[in-house]
């Protein structure tokens, strides 16, 4: 008997680990877009990097995720927006994120919109402005056919005289 | 007899897509700009790069190709696809060299999207892509809606006899005044106004919705560019999603309509003439397409229980069909949830929506609702001779700006394009099932292709088959066209090879 209860409380407590362990792990858009019926209305965890604009809206925002691949809407209280510094830009590399929150596969709040409402956010991985240097390759080869493009204006201009 | 086209075939055709090619190499000059104002240093070098490139050639083209000649007809339909093809590949230099597409085949698809006003994409790491390369994206659609010629016709050449002739190659039959400069001019002028007044509007919207005013404003202008022009290109990876905004959609539902009326039906409105578009053959017919096609989408949906509200099947499924309808590819959903979500019935209604496309002489592709209309009254006709008396002469009439006479000469022509894009879309499948992708994914990826459209269920990707790509490219193209430009560069090309001295 203690024996048998032995095994369910540990068939229990592995079932409850691998269950843990399963949305422990950061989805990506693809993997909740193949098993968005799975998924919908669960906690999931959620990690990419924060681009674009933080968009306020009352007091809560959207900032939008990207995980590599795909982008996605995350919708959280406007207080969770202060851990962001850094936007994804040509400017800038922003800053990862890691999401908890509830995955709607087609949001009842949001018009259907697929999201994630954060309930806690941290930040992996602080982003950083990007300096940009002149890529000296592409300096000269403009240079080049700059001077090309002034041979072909004068050898225009002599053939009109 | 096939005769072999001569040197002064050459020369016509050289020296007035010499032309076209300076005009577009002036064109980076916008791109430059922003790159300026907004300090872009390497973009700076790949918009100037590009810039070079294109005026040499078109500099060297009017150079060795110097003609006073006239072009006639062969001339005037081969330089409008040749242009088409060489606004693309020069077009794409840019782009290529930002490095955010990972070959040069890909830079020429997202090119060739662009000026057919198609929308569908290849680019990485779209959210990182600099101003400058972003708006060069959206200006192509700009250029490509309104017409690479009808550009070169307004700014570039002065009045001369092959004006006609090269504008209707461009797929564009009608003209709004007598004409063709004019036409063109006018054309240039309405979308600008409508470009200001657009971006004002979206710009106040996405600035309500939380955007940062400079931000707002480029969006909206790229936004408003995508969305008259049918094309269907965003700043953004998400496309319309990323700014999880009703009024936002709403906005742009108002200037994708916009964008598939008839030009022709602008100058009536612009004029005061506000009831044609109640009596206009176009605009009767798109609502009729419209209701039915939605009717199939929203049957579709709620068979299978994709959205659980009314307003969510509207906010989705009215947005992607107007999308698909306008032939503009904008989209409020991920590519992959219409085969993972949509019914089989939703599909093929959005499939049925991009074939059909908008007016003629507007920005859309397709097949186009007035030869639509054209077919529809000519069944009509034929019914009502079967059931009428035999010596009952039937007349059949449309209304399109004027009351029109329904000829067979124009059943004609509407069935004979309507059939070679049915051929079309399933050339493209067929290639698509080929390479080993479903029957409906092939249909609807090479329907939007075809068709202009953009929209996508996840076939266009890096990944797909370099063939695909290239005949995704090719439907873009002869699809934006009509055809009759490329089959007269074709006709031209056999002639050359096989054609008597």
């Amino acid at each position: 008997m203690i024996k048998n209860f032995g095994i369910c409380i540990a068939i229990l407590l592995l079932g409850f680990w691998v269950w843990d362990a399963s949305y422990a792990q950061p989805l990506t858009v693809h993997q909740l877009i193949e098993n968005a019926y799975e998924y919908d209305n669960q906690t999931v965890i959620f990690q990419g990097e924060a681009i674009g604009e933080i968009m306020v809206r009352g007091d809560f925002a959207w900032v939008n995720l990207h995980d590599g691949e795909k982008a996605l809407g995350i919708w959280m209280p406007k207080e969770m927006v202060k851990e962001i510094h850094y936007l994804g830009s040509y400017k800038a590399k922003g800053d990862i994120l890691e999401v908890a929150g509830i995955f709607h596969r087609r949001c009842l709040e949001h018009g259907a919109d697929m999201d994630i409402h954060a309930q806690a956010i941290r930040k992996i991985q602080a982003g950083y402005a990007i300096n940009e240097t002149a890529d000296p390759n592409k300096r000269k080869i403009t240079l080049i056919l700059v001077g090309v493009l002034c041979l072909t204006l004068i050898l225009q201009i002599l053939k009109k005289k | 007899m096939l005769l072999k086209p001569q040197g002064k075939d050459l020369k016509i055709i050289g020296y007035y897509l010499g032309k076209i090619f300076i005009g577009i190499g002036l064109f980076m000059l916008l791109p430059i700009f922003t790159c300026i104002l907004f300090k872009e240093i390497n973009p700076l070098f790949d918009f100037a790069s590009g810039m070079c490139v294109t005026l040499i050639l078109g500099l060297l083209l009017n150079l060795l190709c110097k003609t006073d000649d006239e072009p006639n007809w062969m001339h005037g339909l081969i330089v409008v696809s040749l242009s088409w093809l060489g606004a693309s590949l020069l077009g794409a230099i840019p782009l290529y060299l930002s490095g955010h597409w990972q070959s040069y085949l890909d830079a020429v698809f997202d090119a060739m999207s662009g000026f057919a006003t198609t929308g569908l994409a290849l680019v990485q790491d779209l959210d990182h892509l600099s101003f400058g390369h972003n708006l060069w994206r959206h200006l192509i659609m700009f250029l490509g809606g309104q017409g690479i010629i009808v550009f070169a016709l307004s700014f570039l050449v002065r009045g001369f006899a092959g004006a006609f002739k090269m504008y209707v190659g461009e797929a564009r039959e009608e003209r709004v005044l007598p004409n063709v400069i004019g036409t063109a001019r006018f054309i240039w002028i309405l979308s600008i106004v409508y470009l200001i007044f657009g971006t004002l509007i979206l710009g106040g919207v996405a600035i309500l919705e939380g955007m940062k005013p400079a931000r707002a404003f480029f969006h909206s202008a790229c936004i408003f560019m995508a969305a008259f022009d049918t094309g269907g290109f965003s700043p953004q990876s998400q496309n319309i999603l990323y700014y999880h905004s009703f009024p936002f959609e709403i906005v742009t539902i108002v200037f994708m309509i916009l964008g598939a009326l008839n030009f022709k039906l602008h100058y009536a409105l612009w004029t005061g003439n506000r009831r044609e578009i109640r009596r206009n053959i176009e605009s009767v017919t798109f609502f009729i397409t419209l209701m039915i096609t939605f009717f199939i989408v929203a049957r579709g949906l709620v068979k299978s229980h994709t959205y659980p509200t009314y307003f969510a099947l509207f906010r989705k499924g009215f947005y992607q069909l107007i999308s698909a309808h306008t032939g503009t590819g904008f989209m409020n959903i991920y590519a992959a949830q219409f085969i993972k979500e949509w019914a089989t019935l939703a599909l093929l209604g959005i499939v049925m929506a991009m074939s059909l496309g908008g007016s003629s002489c507007s920005t859309t592709g397709g097949i186009k609702i007035l030869r639509i209309g054209i077919v529809g009254k000519a069944f009509l006709q034929d019914i009502k001779k079967i059931i009428l008396p035999e010596s009952t002469v039937t007349q059949e009439k449309f209304h399109h700006i004027k009351d029109v006479i329904l000829e067979d000469k124009q059943v004609r022509a509407a069935l004979l394009i309507l059939v070679s894009y049915l051929g079309l879309y399933f050339l493209g499948a067929l290639i698509g099932c080929a390479l080993g992708y479903p029957f409906l994914e092939a249909l609807f990826e090479s329907t939007s292709a075809a068709a202009n459209v953009g929209l996508s269920c996840g076939i266009t990707r890096v990944s797909m088959p370099g063939v695909l790509k290239l005949t995704y490219i090719f439907q873009m193209w002869i699809g934006r066209l009509e055809f009759m430009s490329i089959f007269t560069l074709l006709g031209f090309l056999v002639a050359w090879i096989k054609g008597r001295r």
